[in-house]
């Protein structure tokens, strides 16, 4: 099949496969070596490349994206950082002048993460960067580097419009969620992909043959947010990055935990549907969508169907989810104020969470109405802790209250020893975020990354 | 002069763009071969049985290569020749290679490797420490033991005794560049290697040992590597020679890189240690006696694990006059990837010992623990210089580096006096402008006010000895040409890993010549340039190679000198290099002027360069002598913050005071300190290896493996060069700067070892890396 993109500024027409990577078709196939392999899997960064489309600008990492997500975008890799004349970007002379690179490998890749960021008017450079890591520098210059580019202008060239496609079809990429659900009730052992950032890595890591495939990342309608007064409706498709402006306002601890999941390159790509569909016991949308009584939405051909977030995951690698069907959207409230969501890991950010637990209370006055408590990371599935939510509701919330409820907490769960985090870890660190909920809804500071020096 | 410039790194510009060269961007002719390693999933036994008829008949395989198919040498070890490249039926830890796969792209290389089907007889991995001193295994025949006065007799009477015990964990290098090398063959069996190392020199050595050829039929080069920090300065052996074997058996150009997963389960980490101490002290915290124990688990293959220990055992001391010590370090054999060399190659880990004894002694009688620090310092140089002038027997101190003799003990635990101790004064200046005292007052206030989160405050001192402690390796050499044009080509030793070596060394060219940078063309790393060269490691590649450089330099602008001397009939020493101009008696030409000038009159204008460290004699065994042409000193100061319901924790800020000598870069040497500090903390901190029981690595990706990331840097990073120069004379009496800032990272651990303390009245104990898990044990330990 053909894949017709824009390579700095170029239009290219590719004959590729399904699961051939970008980055390996830039090094192998076009020789431009400036994007670099670090990991292969998406948790370094060093692969960074600019993709265009009619959304805007943003950076992926090219080790995970598959030549047929290009159709029709517009790529930017380090080598078309630069203008023609050779001009170095203000964010490449920024690294020069302030000593941030030293090996230089994982350059090219901030050098793209920081344009981009450039382009879009970003001043948030922690999370901008969350996704590159660098061994040598200590990131402290690199962030002189970013500074000292804020506000100066961006070079025109950086400006890059995606080629109008309408009309044209993709193979193995359905337009819309009904021709996908014709296509996946007929290739029910079809692999589905998203964003990549999972079914990437079976490539990549495991050789998986993925057999017939569908890429999602033409169904428009499942890209949809739909807004009601009370209701978020967010479709499958949805990038984590657009969650997260979602859901922003209406629920800000929510947001910051999205901050931290995956990095910026990973967010967006990944979706939520993606998330959740996927299953893991260690997904962070699942326990923060249970705590706000999320709905989620199935559909199998013409068939559609809805329930409790919660009952779609049955048991470890077991959801909810008949041959053929698939996670159209998932509805949330937006209303609920009491919402904490705490992610924990050996490292704040792009790290997957050894506990993650989210926490949803209502009061009437000082009486415990309701509650809904849900953990990542502490049984096979994400899971609500029912004896939790018991010893809750109808009490204070008091000291005493807590106590109690975090005795019934050892009781929802018997998580497990991994390399992130002991059984015994897990649980004396769940029983922990109840506690910090507690004292973070009295006004109390709990947060460390709050504290300044 | 252009030496002292903060110039950017020499590709900067290539970095930036994407034009930076490395090895596995290097363009390969038409037919090159990929490869890969089918490893070993256990991690104890033999092989019974292989079948590889799946792996040769997967899409794009060419051959695949047991041991039996190697033609020479097996063995890609730096040390004891105990490292078999493939396995030779023995199976000494999980991921060991086994059978090596050649196919004509990387990923079906990789993809037929998972193919093999074997079968093994599995015996118990020995694992802990525990395990190898009960089956006594173990490099060399028994501990080493360094002592220095009668430990015994000095703790039986010291006044206050605590024991304790330690335990650090190893690091993954993780450079971002994994291992990667290319060989290309060429007539008559020789071979070029491209390789990502640290040691060219060793590389070709292996390489010729496994062709069966001489070493002049193997050249190695190497431009740039994308990070080393020690993981290839043995590493990239199996590569290598993976390379060259295949390209002789195919007579094709043959790749192989690891992929990030492969180069972890395979390469060797930095050490781990458990340090257990039993100190006595006075009221003043002032130690009479220490008695250390260091265990480490070295992996299944000696590599550079003597000197690594060794090392380890002489930072136990840090910046501590010890007035009794015993040092005993068993080095341990265990199934795991064969630990290695890495930034400060076991420095860190002993100097961390005293530290926490340091911290240990300061809660135990309840004073600040900068103070306990304070007054076990080495004398400082100046009081050593005027006890020693007074006695009217010595030199002082000069620019010069003179011999001092003193009656006041000064030595270390391998007796070698310490004449250059200038910790007290770093220490009085970095107190002063972190505002130590105000802020430990303020944190402590804040923890009184403050329940779920605590804050901690900690300084540590750093003294590192510089020059590798195999003595015969502190030499180098240089090839430096200079062209009809005036243009000059420089090449050395050295290998850049992006710690800017090859900036500083063309800095020192440029100003030997009075030339502009320009002038100067930086060459990679060539085996055929420079022979015989060791390893860029050890802090040294500057102190060596610069001063190679240097040689080789003055020999040439020696002999333009004296020709243009005669030409205009001046003295030689009347001709003077400055500014892009030879200045001849009254007359002046360009440089490039000169060297045509040179060129015509018919004079050499290639010379080589050779350094050697002076002053440098080391009896590893009995543990005494001068292992160190100097020390290279630092201070830290970290402040920090922890949850006590999580254990979660951050770093708020950092104050470092560190001293490069008289810096040949100071922007290159500050890029080393906050690098350096940040991967020090990461060690300490959220980089945790973790091995299952059965001895597989669990933590072999960056998913599961945590570096800092950028939002881990501390808030507030204050990083100053100590103004100083180096009292040995080094190039332009700079110092060494690779390795020493690692350890101010230290500090951070100390901070949060602090903040723990800071919750309850028992001993927090907190191990290392301090992740959020082992903060939170450590809270509860507090608490009692």
């Amino acid at each position: 099949m053909n894949v017709t993109f824009l390579l700095n500024g170029e239009t290219v027409e590719v004959e590729t496969h399904p699961t051939q990577t970008l980055l390996d078709w830039l090094r192998e196939t076009k020789n431009l070596t400036g994007t670099k392999e670090g990991c292969n899997e998406g948790d370094c960064g060093a692969c960074s490349v600019m993709v265009t489309d009619n959304a805007g600008a943003r950076t992926l990492n090219a080790c995970i994206l598959f030549m047929p997500q290009l159709e029709g975008k517009a790529v930017r890799t380090v080598e078309g950082i630069a203008s023609s004349d050779g001009t170095l970007h203000p964010v490449q002379q920024a690294m020069v002048d302030h000593h941030g690179s030293q090996c230089g490998f994982c350059t090219p890749g901030f050098v793209v993460s920081m344009a981009t960021a450039h382009l879009q008017g970003r001043t948030d450079h922690d999370d901008v960067l969350a996704g590159n890591l660098c061994r040598c520098t200590g990131y402290a210059p690199i962030i002189r580097a970013a500074k000292a580019t804020e506000g100066v202008p961006v070079p025109v060239h950086m400006h890059d419009t995606p080629i109008t496609d309408d009309g044209k079809t993709v193979p193995w990429a359905p337009e819309t969620s009904d021709a996908l659900a014709e296509w996946y009730l007929a290739n029910p052992e079809g692999t589905l992909i998203a964003g990549a950032t999972d079914v990437g890595l079976w490539v990549t890591k495991h050789f998986a043959d993925l057999g017939d495939v569908a890429f999602l990342n033409r169904c428009k309608d499942l890209q949809q947010i739909d807004e009601t007064q009370d209701r978020l409706r967010i479709g499958a498709a949805v990038s984590m990055t657009d969650v997260l402006n979602a859901v922003r306002m209406a629920h800000p601890s929510y947001a910051d935990m999205i901050r931290r999941y995956g990095s910026e390159q990973v967010r967006n790509a990944a979706t939520i549907g993606g998330n959740i569909a996927n299953g893991s016991p260690i997904g962070d949308n699942p326990p923060a969508l249970i705590a706000l009584g999320a709905t989620l939405h199935l559909r199998r051909g013409d068939t559609r169907r809805a329930l409790p977030i919660e009952d779609f995951f049955i048991e470890y690698g077991k959801q909810d989810r008949g041959e053929g069907e698939f996670v159209e959207a998932v509805t949330l409230p937006k209303s609920a104020p009491n919402l904490r969501c705490y992610k924990l890991s050996k490292r704040f950010d792009q790290d997957i969470s050894a506990v993650c637990g989210c926490f949803n209370i209502t009061l009437d006055g000082e009486t415990i109405t309701s509650a809904r408590v849900a953990f990542g990371g502490m049984a096979g599935t994400p899971k609500r802790a029912s004896a939790t939510e018991a010893a809750l509701v109808g009490q204070t919330l008091s000291s005493e209250t807590a106590k109690r409820a975090s005795v019934a907490l050892a009781s929802d769960f018997t998580p497990l020893t991994d390399m992130r985090a002991s059984a015994d870890y897990r649980m004396q660190a769940a029983q922990g975020q109840l506690h910090r909920y507690f004292a973070d809804l009295t006004g109390q500071q709990t947060n460390v990354l709050e504290v300044q020096p | 002069m252009t030496v002292t410039k903060p110039l950017h790194h020499d590709a900067a510009k290539l970095h930036v763009t994407g034009q930076a060269r490395y090895v596995d961007d290097i363009p390969t002719p038409a037919g090159t071969l990929h490869l890969a390693f089918g490893t070993s999933t256990i991690a104890c036994g033999n092989i019974k049985e292989i079948n590889l008829d799946d792996v040769r008949q997967a899409r794009g395989v060419k051959q695949v290569l047991l041991a039996q198919d190697l033609p020479f040498a097996n063995d890609v070890s730096p040390s004891a020749h105990d490292e078999p490249m493939l396995s030779d039926g023995t199976i000494h830890y999980l991921g060991q290679p086994i059978f090596l796969v050649i196919a004509d792209t990387h990923l079906n290389a990789r993809a037929a490797a998972r193919l093999g089907q074997i079968t093994y007889d599995e015996k118990t991995p020995i694992l802990s420490i525990e395990q190898a001193m009960a089956a006594d295994a173990r490099f060399e025949d028994g501990p080493r033991i360094y002592a220095k006065g009668d430990v015994d007799s000095a703790l039986k009477s010291a006044p206050h005794r605590l024991t304790g015990r330690f335990e650090m964990g190893g690091q993954e290098h993780f450079y971002l560049e994994g291992q990667a090398a290319l060989a290309l063959p060429q007539e008559g069996g020789d071979m070029v290697v491209h390789s990502s190392t640290q040691h060219p020199t060793e590389i070709q050595h292996k390489v010729a040992d496994a062709l069966g050829t001489p070493m002049h039929a193997v050249r190695v080069e190497i431009r740039r590597m994308g990070g080393g920090f020690g993981g290839k300065e043995s590493q990239g052996n199996a590569l290598a020679v993976s390379c060259a074997i295949a390209a002789r058996a195919t007579g094709q150009p043959c790749k192989m890189r690891y992929d990030r997963d492969d180069d972890i389960m395979i390469t060797g980490k930095r050490h781990d240690f458990r340090i257990e101490y039993d100190v006595g002290f006075d009221d003043t915290g002032k130690l009479t006696g220490i008695d250390f124990t260091h265990y480490t688990r070295c992996g299944w293959a000696q590599d550079l694990s003597l000197p690594v220990a060794d090392r380890a055992m002489l930072h136990a001391d840090n910046a501590y006059l010890l007035p009794a010590a015993r040092i005993t370090s068993h080095r341990l054999k265990t199934n795991m990837q064969s630990a290695t060399a890495f930034r400060g190659f076991g420095g860190p880990q002993g100097m961390i010992g005293i530290e926490r004894v340091m911290d240990h002694i300061a809660r135990t009688l309840g004073l600040d623990p900068v103070e306990v620090r304070k007054v076990n310092y080495y004398a400082p140089h100046s009081e050593l210089a005027e006890t020693s002038n007074g006695a009217g027997t010595a030199k002082r101190f000069g620019g010069a580096y003179s011999p001092v003799e003193t009656s006041a003990d000064n030595t270390t635990p391998y007796h070698m006096q310490v004449k250059d101790f200038i910790l007290h004064e770093m220490t009085e200046k970095l107190l002063a402008d972190a505002d130590y005292a105000k802020r430990r007052a303020a944190i402590m206030d804040w923890n009184a006010t403050h329940e779920t989160l605590k804050k901690g405050i900690a300084f540590n001192p750093v003294k590192f000895g510089i020059s590798f402690t195999l003595t015969h390796l502190n030499q180098a050499g240089a090839l430096v040409h200079v062209y009809q044009d005036g243009s000059i080509h420089l090449n050395h030793g050295g290998t850049e890993m992006g710690q800017g070596l090859f900036q500083k060394v063309a800095q020192v060219a440029a100003s030997r010549f009075g030339v502009g940078m320009d002038t100067v063309k930086i060459t990679a790393t060539d085996t055929g340039k420079v022979p015989n060269t060791s390893a860029t490691a050890a802090s040294s590649g500057s102190d060596l190679n610069g001063m190679a450089v240097q040689a080789a330099c003055d020999t040439l602008r020696n002999r333009i000198a004296a020709c243009l001397a005669d030409l205009h009939q001046v003295s030689p020493e009347d001709v003077v290099f400055a500014d892009g101009q030879v200045h001849v008696g009254a007359v002046s030409l360009s440089f490039a002027k000169a060297a045509q000038t040179a060129y015509e009159n018919r004079i050499s204008l290639s010379a080589t360069g050779f350094y050697k460290t002076p002053d440098v004699a080391w009896d590893r065994i009995a543990g005494s002598g001068q292992p160190f042409f100097y020390f290279a000193y630092g201070a830290a100061i970290s402040e920090v913050v922890i949850d006590t319901l999580t254990g979660e924790n951050r770093l708020l800020r950092v104050d470092v005071l560190h001293d490069a000598g008289a810096s040949l870069n100071p922007a290159l040497d500050i890029g080393q300190i906050e690098g350096g500090f940040v991967q020090g903390a990461g060690w300490l901190t959220t980089e945790e290896l973790v091995w299952d029981d059965s001895g597989r690595l669990r933590t072999h990706a960056p998913s599961t493996y945590k570096i800092p990331a950028c939002s881990d840097r501390p808030d507030v990073f204050n990083v100053a060069l100590w103004d100083g120069e180096n009292p040995a004379e080094t190039i332009y009496r700079s110092k060494a700067v690779g390795e020493p800032p690692f350890m101010l990272g230290i500090s951070a651990h100390l901070a949060l070892a602090d903040a723990c303390a800071a919750c309850g009245e028992h001993d927090a104990d907190l191990q290392a890396p301090a992740t959020a898990e082992e903060v939170l044990q450590a809270v509860h330990r507090a608490r009692g």
